[in-house]
């Protein structure tokens, strides 16, 4: 199993715009790296019978009928809103200086 | 680069991505509804907007549409499938994610023919997909009201969540000088097809149907495909026409200079007919998809998806060609209407109990014009199928020559009601007394001795002046080819 990088945790972070300290990028490589190796422990006892599952449940096809439901209002909607403009939610510049 | 310059040196391969917003009563993953242009954030929820301990279930209707499309467009239907997370992080999906599908689609491998210049061309379909369509961003400061330079953003969900079908082509090669066309022809197929089944309303005007539009050039002769640029919502048929043509010329005088084209997505401007960069390179996003934990897979029953082939309407092309043998009309005429959208009108007149060629004659003669001279499309003139098959019906009793048709036409366009209403308010009948015409023919003879001398002598040429006088003094009420027919007589030529 190779181990997660430095690079790799600064690459994650920045496609989510998760601004980490360079002591964190160590920490967190080291706690990926042992998540990464808790769930290979999987692939020890996986035999080749055995197909890679995505979901716990043995169902599939489970639908709703087309069927509107009521929606919230605006207020209840944008009540956790950090901030609000118009009815709408306000969110910080999306793209930064890198633009 | 001009256009002819850059098809001499370089070939053009299309590719086309479109999405289609299902017309579903409610979202993908919620009970919201779907309408456009409600107020903002008045069609949201726990679910759409990603409040936590909710969770998605997938609507039927929208699966339905799904497999249906994949049918009408020839695909294979998955056997099992399931969704997709693509994250990103861009804020106008409220969960930081965005439900799609990715290396499982619900339908491959089909196609779908188009005729250019009468030439059938089919373009393959890679795949089509379902996911949720995405919420509305403003962007608020800076210049452009572009993402680029905004100060900040503020954004309305109600679009967030409804469910979206894309439909990508596989790469389109050899379509050479015809590609905008091409392009355009594609979409517009597509589009009736998506009619057909009933599945959108597919309003370009309103997203309901957008497309990305990739292009790539190669040099003649060349094996190995150029690096592509992907042009983002173009939201017209004539705008993806002229992207296409407007990325051509582009590419052409980069590549042309020595210079190497940079894949990236493009904005299209419909002022210039030109593109900008979008994102570049350095911001493409790695969207680590894996696959949605909180929906079941999917695994279409059999029967039910040949069920559902079997249940097909009959698709645009074939019900083209139906017409087409009915109506006993050219290949050309038909391109002609097909083009002008003038089929559904054209059939709905002839349903009302008008001649085909009738109804052919007047949508694509005198109401194109009038639709013409008002910048819409022939559909929106306030005129329906059944009043044009009133006025071929007044025209063909003898009621009423073309020329007093075409005034009644004028009368219904300008709100003056029924073709018969306007009939009766503007007094318009042919003039069928033969004595009242016998009486005009000799007054317009009287005053035109010279042309009345020139006839008699053997220039018949000359009677269209005394007819034109006839028709001018019954202020167009008169039968043109029977006040003809007097004429020669009087003078003794017929």
């Amino acid at each position: 199993m190779s181990a997660i990088t430095r690079d790799e945790v600064a690459h994650l972070a920045r496609l989510s715009r998760l601004a980490l300290a360079d002591e964190e990028l160590d920490h967190f490589a080291a706690q990926l790296d042992q998540i990464v190796a808790a769930v290979a422990r999987v692939a020890e006892v996986a035999a080749d019978d055995i197909p890679p599952s995505s979901h716990a449940l043995p169902l599939t096809n489970v639908f709703r009928p087309d069927e509107v439901r009521a929606s919230l209002t605006p207020e209840q909607a944008l009540s956790g809103a950090p901030a609000v403009e118009d009815d709408r939610f306000r969110v910080p510049r999306i793209l930064g200086e890198e633009a | 680069m001009p256009y002819d310059e850059a098809l001499e040196r370089f070939e053009p391969v299309l590719g086309l991505e479109t999405h289609v917003e299902l017309g579903t009563e409610s979202k993908m993953f919620c009970g919201c509804p779907t309408e456009f242009g409600a107020p903002p954030n008045t069609h949201v929820c726990p679910v759409c907007l990603a409040l936590p301990g909710s969770l998605p279930v997938a609507n039927a209707e929208a699966i339905e549409s799904t497999i249906r499309i994949g049918l009408a467009l020839n695909c294979t239907i998955a056997e099992w499938c399931r969704f997709a997370r693509k994250n990103y992080f861009y804020p106008d999906m409220p969960k930081n994610y965005q439900i799609s599908q990715y290396d499982e689609p619900l339908c491959t491998d089909g196609y779908l023919d188009v005729v250019v210049d009468g030439e059938t061309v089919r373009i393959e379909i890679e795949r089509v997909h379902l996911e949720e369509d995405t919420g509305k961003s403003t962007h608020v400061g800076g210049a452009t009201g572009r993402i680029h330079g905004a100060d900040y953003s503020i954004v309305d969900y109600n679009r967030a969540g409804i469910p979206l079908v894309e439909i990508v082509t596989k790469p389109i090669p050899g379509t050479d000088r015809l590609a905008p066309e091409v392009a355009r022809a594609y979409v517009t197929e597509l589009r009736e097809v998506m009619r057909a089944l009933g599945v959108s309303d597919v309003r370009m005007e309103e997203g309901s149907l957008r497309c990305d539009v990739n292009v790539s050039l190669m040099p003649r002769g060349a094996s190995e495909w150029g690096t592509r640029s992907e042009t983002k919502n173009v939201n017209s048929l004539r705008s993806v026409e002229r992207a296409v043509r407007g990325e051509i010329e582009r590419q052409a005088a980069i590549l042309a200079d020595g210079g190497r084209i940079v894949q990236e997505t493009r904005h299209f401007h419909e002022d210039t007919g030109r593109t900008t960069s979008g994102r570049s390179k350095e911001e493409a996003q790695d969207y680590r998809y894996f696959p949605e934990p909180d929906l079941l897979p999917m695994a279409p029953d059999r029967e039910w998806v040949a069920s559902l082939k079997a249940d097909l309407p009959e698709l645009p092309s074939v019900r083209r060609g139906r017409l087409q043998a009915e109506w006993g009309v050219s290949d050309l005429d038909m391109a002609a209407m097909h083009n002008a959208d003038a089929i559904d009108l054209v059939e709905a007149t002839v349903a009302a109990g008008a001649p085909a060629a009738d109804a052919r004659k007047w949508w694509m003669g005198e109401l194109a014009r009038r639709a013409n001279e008002a910048g819409k499309p022939l559909a929106e003139l306030p005129i329906t199928p059944a009043e044009v098959a009133r006025v071929t019906e007044l025209v063909s009793s003898g009621a009423l020559n073309d020329k007093l048709a075409r005034q009644v036409l004028e009368g219904v366009l300008a709100g003056e009601g029924s073709p018969d209403d306007v009939v009766a308010k503007r007094g318009l009948q042919v003039v069928n007394d033969e004595g009242e015409l016998l009486a005009i023919i000799d007054k317009v003879l009287a005053e035109n001795a010279d042309a009345a001398d020139k006839v008699r002598s053997g220039k018949v040429a000359a009677a269209g002046a005394l007819v034109g006088g006839v028709m001018k003094a019954s202020r167009g009420k008169a039968d043109a080819a029977r006040a003809r027919e007097l004429i020669l007589e009087k003078l003794g030529v017929s």
